[in-house]
């Protein structure tokens, strides 16, 4: 194998500021960039955005989908080899080179100024949609303020007879997500019109984004004080709370029962691969405006370990209570249906209450079965299993709108849990958002898209208007199911291509021999070989092989989707649709473009380039003699 | 002698005629069924033939309270076919003619009527002492005036404006207040000049004006 230390970058030292100079701007505070106020701030800010909504909804149903206490191995070891060396990578890039993801990956070589750009594209089509679900959970909390919760009980129709059919036949919880909050069409044809309630809402959550980023990191930096802190106060009380409902240590068990044949299956380690890498937050360009803004000898290879560690320990706590409540649910559910067995055949048979219990129910039915079996037929009795129970898909947006908000309604004093839930959901998404706007931000301003004397409160106010706006499509009818189209191919595919991009920039265009220079100015000491071995090959390594494998898959399956459709006959359960042929050109811009933009700007500044040498000297002796006439007339100088 | 003949098998017979009155499936009576222990748990009562009678006294409030004018008595109620579920069915006679029975939805109207009284009077819900086929009229939402959470979203948007707009505010006076700054910077340089303070030393003597720097105020 030959060794590739570099590819030939010259030109690099003229870009880059010298560690001389960056000594001196240390100790004279030169320049205008922002700086952080403390070291908190900053560690703070990284968690927050580190730490979202995946963590809460993702992570708990990976770990018991793929076999529980068994995820733990190839999350952890996926964690140390993947998601902290990335992460070092992109700290220290962006505390040497003190500049946003535009301005390091330019300064690294112009031509790579393609990557900075698809960071801010992905940023902000990500930051778009994400809002969007913090609004929806801005909704859930204006709700929250009544007793009983609105999502507790089906509404009645309009003679008062019955309750509305599309409710009883799902559940109050669904009725409430699909029909009241989202009020969603059947296709994602059916554009079905804006739903005021949700464009307010909408509304609100960028005006919140809007006053938190105002002045940058000014205002983030104390709005992080409590986004960040709030979620773990939160997740305390609910585990403290849940530990004392009944059935939670059932849900416990359930998410850690190690099964450990999931290790020989593939996809585990891909989810897990790609749970590390989502969850990081990497390839943003976020995390590199932060690091920018520390003073030149940071500690940065510490902070990278420390906020892994947060998060790693962040998922698994948040597993830990999101199941003890799921646990309390199952168990909730398994009783009521137990209950209404029992019920049923105390009834058919006239039996004395009290005759059939939980604990004999089984013997009961077999002697009953024996005896009367058509009249047990008759019965349609369901099957009551714990552990079905436990399974139910319980992840994304129906583990936070359906799965919890039913489980909140069990417990006493429902109103109270569900503001503190929806609180903490929003904050997880809020300290998100602030990376995603810094992530947008900042290259906007690197590439002068917008004059200099514009101040930083205008810029952010154009790029939450303009965010609001184009975020309209996911308050209609139809917003669900372009929500989950924007999930799956705007925030999956660049992010890899840019991560990959990014290490090899690094590495063999920037140089390892010199960036472990310039670390060991930074921090004092040389990164060791774990560094060198996980940067050069083994963290590029799983970036491309997962990578490889989600081209492979979302390639050659059926693209689907699910909808909720009323009318169709496994309702409640959603409905598989293929997604309409113009779906596709939506599908290319959102992961296309931004993966293409990379190296279609590497091509147009090589044209450029090319076109303008081309254009000077052929036309040379001509401008010579002209530059000449025009210099001797200005001047005044005797011919 | 024949009287008392016939006073006997009336007295025998009527109860029999009740009894064919009443039976299970009657197509005037109605079954209700009572679940005394998921209602009360551990406080619950036992069933017994007071419980029956206190049933029967309800019902016949129940139908006094409907049809005003006629007085139902104990005896109009006829229970049968009691279970240890504690079920039985029931039908209701007219007070005038023991053996006409009232029709099922009359009683069905009665029943309505007086269904929350009915509840109370035995300590039970609709779901816990359910009359099969008279399905309980469901409570009216309440629908307030204004949707609780718009009154919440309405403060937390008063709120994120009014932080925008101070904030903005603030900015904006700060730049003015750096931008006036820089002007009296410059004004206190030039009055340094004209007292005569060069490099920091304060030159003692009289200050002849007539080498002042009069182009100050003159420029082209």
């Amino acid at each position: 194998i030959i060794r590739l230390s570099s590819l030939p970058n010259p030109g690099l030292d003229d870009r880059i500021p010298s560690h001389q100079e960056l000594e001196r701007m240390e100790k004279e505070e030169a320049g205008d960039r922002p700086k952080w106020d403390n070291k908190t701030q900053y560690m703070l800010t990284c968690v927050g955005f580190c730490v979202g909504l995946g963590n809460v909804w993702r992570f708990p149903y990976l770990c018991q989908s793929h076999g529980g206490g068994a995820f733990m191995i190839p999350f952890l070891i996926l964690l140390v080899l993947e998601g902290i060396p990335l992460l070092h990578l992109e700290f220290a890039i962006g505390q040497r080179l003190r500049s946003g993801s535009v301005g390091v990956w330019t300064a690294i070589n112009p031509y790579l100024t393609g990557v900075g750009i698809a960071s801010l594209l992905v940023s902000f089509l990500v930051g778009m949609y994400y809002n969007t679900i913090i609004a929806w959970v801005m909704w859930y909390f204006f709700n929250s303020f009544q007793n009983p919760l609105p999502w507790s009980q089906c509404p009645v129709n309009a003679n008062l007879t019955d309750l509305v059919s599309e409710c009883a036949r799902s559940s109050p919880v669904d009725y409430f997500w699909y029909r009241d909050t989202l009020n969603t069409s059947t296709s994602i044809g059916d554009s079905g019109g804006l739903q005021w309630w949700m464009v307010l809402c909408l509304l609100c959550a960028w005006l919140l984004l809007y006053v938190c980023c105002l002045r940058g990191i000014e205002t983030t930096g104390k709005a992080v004080y409590v986004t960040s802190t709030l979620p773990y106060v939160v997740l305390t009380i609910f585990l403290i709370r849940g530990l004392t409902l009944k059935g939670s240590l059932d849900g416990i068990k359930f998410l850690f029962t190690p099964d450990l044949n999931e290790l020989m299956n593939p996809s585990t380690w891909l989810d897990a691969g790609a749970q590390v890498f989502y969850s990081f937050s990497l390839a943003f360009g976020g995390l590199i405006s932060f690091s920018s803004y520390n003073s030149v000898h940071n500690n940065c290879e510490q902070d990278a370990v420390i906020i892994s560690i947060i998060n790693g320990f962040t998922s698994v706590y948040a597993a830990t209570v999101i199941y003890s409540i799921i646990g309390f649910r199952a168990t909730e559910r398994f009783d009521d249906c137990l209950e209404g067995n029992i019920l049923a055949l105390l009834n058919a048979f006239s039996l004395a209450e009290g005759n059939i219990t939980e604990g004999n129910y089984a013997e009961s039915l077999q002697n009953l079965n024996g005896t009367f079996p058509e009249t047990i037929q008759s019965l349609d009795l369901k099957t009551c299993d714990l552990q079905t129970f436990l399974s139910q898909g319980v992840e994304g947006t129906g583990l936070a709108f359906i799965v919890f908000t039913e489980a909140i309604t069990k417990m006493p004093v429902s109103p109270l849990w569900s503001i503190l839930f929806f609180i903490m959901l929003f904050c997880l998404g809020l300290s998100t958002m602030f990376g995603s706007i810094e992530g947008t931000v900042v290259p906007l301003q690197d590439l002068n898209i917008f004059p200099k004397r514009w101040p930083k409160e205008a810029i952010t106010g154009i790029v939450c208007l303009v965010s609001f706006i184009i975020a309209l499509i996911f308050a209609q009818s139809s917003g669900n199911y372009w929500l989950a189209l924007f999930d799956s191919f705007a925030g999956s595919i660049p992010l890899l291509v840019i991560a990959f991009c990014e290490m090899i920039a690094v590495v063999y265009i920037y140089g390892i021999d010199r960036f472990n220079k310039d670390i060991e100015f930074m921090i004092g000491h040389k990164p060791n070989l774990f560094w060198q071995v996980t940067w050069r090959f083994v963290s590029p390594l799983i970036v491309l092989v997962i990578f490889v494998f989600y081209f492979v898959t979302k390639v050659s399956s059926n693209v689907t989707y699910i909808a909720w459709n009323p009318s169709s006959e496994d309702f409640p359960t959603l409905e598989v649709l293929e997604y309409p042929a113009w779906i596709y050109v939506i599908i290319f811009i959102l992961a296309g473009v931004p993966s293409l933009v990379v190296p279609g700007t590497a091509m147009f500044k090589l044209i450029r380039r090319c076109c303008s040498q081309f254009h000077l000297n052929s036309v040379n002796p001509v401008n010579l003699r002209m530059e000449n006439n025009s210099i001797s007339g200005h001047l005044n100088l005797p011919n | 002698m024949l009287v008392w003949i016939l006073f006997l098998l009336c007295q025998v017979g009527a109860p029999a005629l009740a009894q064919d009155l009443c039976q299970r499936d009657a197509p005037n009576g109605y079954k209700v069924r009572i679940s005394l222990k998921t209602a009360l748990g551990e406080d619950a009562y036992e069933w017994n033939q007071s419980e029956m009678f206190f049933f029967q006294a309800t019902m016949a409030f129940a139908m006094r309270r409907h049809f005003q004018m006629e007085t139902y008595n104990v005896d109009n109620i006829i229970l049968c076919v009691q279970t240890s579920r504690v079920s039985f069915w029931f039908v209701v006679t007219s007070p005038d003619n023991t053996t006409m029975l009232i029709p099922k939805a009359d009683v069905e109207k009665a029943v309505r009527m007086s269904r929350h009284r009915i509840n109370n009077a035995f300590l039970l819900s609709d779901r816990t002492l359910e009359f099969l086929g008279i399905y309980p009229t469901l409570a009216a939402p309440v629908n307030p005036d204004t949707p609780p959470w718009l009154i919440v979203f309405g403060v937390v948007i008063g709120a994120v404006c009014a932080g925008i707009i101070a904030l903005l505010v603030s900015s904006l006076l700060q730049k003015r207040r750096k931008e006036k700054g820089m002007t009296e910077d410059g004004q206190d340089e030039e009055d340094m000049q004209v007292k005569g303070v060069e490099n920091g030393i304060n030159l003692d003597g009289t200050y002849n004006r007539g080498f002042t720097d009069d182009d100050r105020f003159t420029k082209l």
